[in-house]
């Protein structure tokens, strides 16, 4: 939990917004966050956030359920219980496709799911602040991170000349927590 | 100069002059408002219809599976007969949301929400079938690989039975994370703007926390297209082994090679008709006509007509193997199947899935909504006999004719049908009235390249000659 300041500001389209988050991360000023109310692509790399590894995540996952659909069935028909089928052989491979195959899928989705969500910092019951609540709406919303001894409102004035519609400063929690959404915060209140 | 342009062949997804607050406004103001008395009226019929189909269980399980008309002979009836046809509607959504992905199809993110929950409750429905099949269905858990004091005995790997155990809980549990992941930002957009705290507090449960940082949407993206791809030979291997339950037999009429892909193309036909008969409904009571628009039947039309034909081909072709292979009892199985006493439900399947859906050749037709949403449902019917014609009529006339018989169903089983109806219905009015019934998200997405007032204001670009056009972008740059 760390409480901090932030300097705020909105765009309405993300035109804009794309020479705006350039002239933000050439002037200095220590960038917190871009939220957007839909994937915007290329904003990533105007950020120079690097590629995500989560596909890596997901083929490890995926072969992880690969070998344990073989391992478990082949030990358990070689090994642990052998039955004879109609004579045919104990290691029937082709026969293990269509669950090694189901399973492949299954712990690849799971996992990724999972890996997802703990990247993201993401679950029932986690809270975290919304600078503008339409930021799922129709705005793009840039929060740089500010401290007491910064020019309020040189930033605001700079924020505002990159085309921002509308621009604010607000103390607010800088991290998740457990909270319920309908509740304020005791340093929303303050 | 950021420039989004796409041809002017292509229809427009969205229809009038949208902003991105518009279209959240168009989606997400039903969730906020009282619904109306026909949804009060649906969903009502529809939780009758399900406690119907509770008693029909009850009653079936109380007094065992003998209350049902399967005999020995035809130990298959209605019921794996839903199964099959539950789990064939419950194609679609997958398909159109993964297969239409990686075929960078931009008229799926009008439909794709709608369609996938509507997978989910079909499998659901699907999988009231097998397990009350079981008889008792207490010892169902059998079926699954679990150490036991039983000696430790396993269930077996290579029967096609347990492959669909497998295919199925699959299925329903990747659907349902692929559904969920993309739900998830659209709820937050309904926590940002509600007005009550129940509300707030509900869909911030639901929503995660999320906030949509550029990091978080990124690995959203990365998410959805890996998931696309998990999905895609999933949905394919799904029907596949359904389908495997009757090829891997030896009963004459399901032992043959044909049966994967046609079953996979009869589940998308009868998918995409349930999708059309649930949107076309939709998109009048709750307004989203601009969403999902003729464009978009138009397009699942196309689809049900290629599928419809090959299901068609595939029909052909299992006749003309029947007489090819020189087998007699093949032969026999057909000509029962034709001609015998079930007469009725072949030519039924074969005028509602091979000789109507060929009336979607016509454009006209195609785009006519009352025409497609009884097209919708006349598909869904013929799919019904389909599989009512593969499983009975392979079965009622086996290989001695002394235990010949013939089937029709009792009222636990009717009951139990129009019970997985009241299941999905209700399970489907509520996803109308909570959820956003179209991704959100994906449609401020597409807004820019497809909106139709967007591609207006691309008409003056369109009329430039290329050179001009490089010489103002070269220019834009510098």
């Amino acid at each position: 939990m760390a409480i901090k300041k932030f300097a705020v500001a909105c765009y309405d389209d993300e035109e804009v917004l794309f020479p705006a988050v350039k002239k933000v991360r050439n002037s200095g000023y220590k960038l917190h966050d871009v939220y957007t109310p839909f994937p915007v692509h290329g904003l990533d790399g105007a950020l120079g956030l690097k590629e995500t590894d989560l596909h890596v995540a997901g083929f490890i996952y995926g072969i992880t359920g690969t070998s344990t659909a073989v391992g478990f069935m082949s030990w358990i028909f070689c090994s642990d219980w052998p039955i004879n089928f109609g004579g045919k052989p104990h290691w029937s491979l082709p026969a293990f496709i269509p669950i090694t195959f189901e399973l492949t899928v299954l712990f690849a989705a799971v996992g990724m799911v999972l890996t997802f969500c703990y990247l993201n910092q993401i679950m029932p019951g986690v809270k975290k602040h919304v600078f503008h609540p339409r930021q799922t709406d129709d705005l793009f919303v840039v929060a740089l991170e500010i401290n007491d001894h910064t020019n309020e409102a040189e930033v605001i004035n700079f924020l505002k000349s990159t085309g921002a519609v509308e621009t604010s400063v607000q103390v607010a929690e800088s991290e998740w927590w457990f909270g319920r959404w309908d509740k304020k915060e005791p340093y929303e209140l303050a | 100069m950021h420039l989004k342009y796409e041809s002017f062949v292509r229809e427009p997804l969205v229809d009038g002059d949208k902003t991105y607050h518009q279209v959240t406004e168009d989606i997400i103001s039903p969730i906020e408002k009282k619904p109306g008395r026909m949804w009060y009226v649906g969903f009502f019929f529809s939780v009758a219809l399900l406690l119907l189909g509770v008693f029909s269980v009850t009653w079936e399980v109380y007094y065992g599976i003998g209350v049902w008309g399967i005999n020995r002979t035809v130990g298959w009836g209605w019921d794996i007969t839903n199964f099959v046809w539950w789990v064939g509607i419950g194609h679609a959504g997958t398909l159109i949301s993964a297969i239409l992905l990686l075929f960078r199809q931009g008229w799926r993110t009008g439909v794709n929400r709608a369609a996938e929950a509507m997978t989910i409750f079909a499998v659901m429905c699907a999988g009231q079938f097998p397990i009350f099949h079981m008889g008792r269905v207490w010892d169902g858990f059998f079926v699954l690989p679990y150490p036991n004091g039983r000696g430790p005995l396993w269930p077996n790997f290579n029967s096609a039975l347990l492959w669909d155990v497998f295919a199925i809980s699959t299925y329903f549990t990747v659907s349902l994370l692929f559904w969920y992941s993309g739900l998830i930002p659209d709820f937050a957009t309904v926590r940002d703007r509600a007005k009550t705290k129940l509300r707030k507090r509900l869909y911030g449960l639901a929503s995660f926390g999320w906030t949509g940082t550029a990091k978080n949407w990124q690995r959203h993206e990365a998410l959805s297209l890996v998931l696309a791809g998990l999905s895609t030979p999933l949905v394919l291997s799904v029907h596949t082994i359904v389908s495997f339950d009757f090829a891997t037999s030896v009963i004459p009429g399901w032992h043959t090679t044909i049966f994967p892909p046609y079953f996979v193309a009869g589940a998308i036909f009868s998918g995409f008709a349930m999708v059309q008969t649930l949107l076309i409904v939709c998109r009048k009571i709750l307004g989203l006509e601009d969403y999902i628009t003729i464009g978009h039947l138009e397009a699942m039309n196309k689809v049900i007509v290629l599928t419809g034909s090959i299901v068609g081909v595939a029909y052909l072709t299992e006749l003309f193997m029947s007489w090819y292979s020189g087998v007699l009892y093949e032969q026999e199985a057909f000509k029962w199947r034709i001609l015998g006493p079930y007469w009725w439900s072949y030519w039924a399947m074969m005028t509602c899935n091979v000789v109507s859906p060929q009336l979607f050749w016509f454009k006209k037709l195609r785009r006519n909504i009352p025409f497609t949403f009884i097209m919708s449902i006349v598909v869904n019917i013929g799919m019904w006999f389909e599989r009512f014609v593969i499983i009975v009529t392979s079965l009622y006339r086996d290989y001695l004719p002394g235990s010949w018989t013939y089937y029709s169903p009792t009222w636990p089983e009717i009951g139990f049908y129009l019970g997985t109806f009241g299941l999905f219905f209700t399970c489907f009015f509520l996803f109308a009235k909570y959820f956003p019934v179209i991704a959100v998200a994906e449609i401020k997405f597409v807004l820019k390249t497809s909106g139709e007032s967007y591609k207006k204001k691309m008409e003056t670009i369109d009329a430039k000659s290329a050179e001009d056009f490089k010489h103002e972008l070269d220019h834009a740059h510098h």
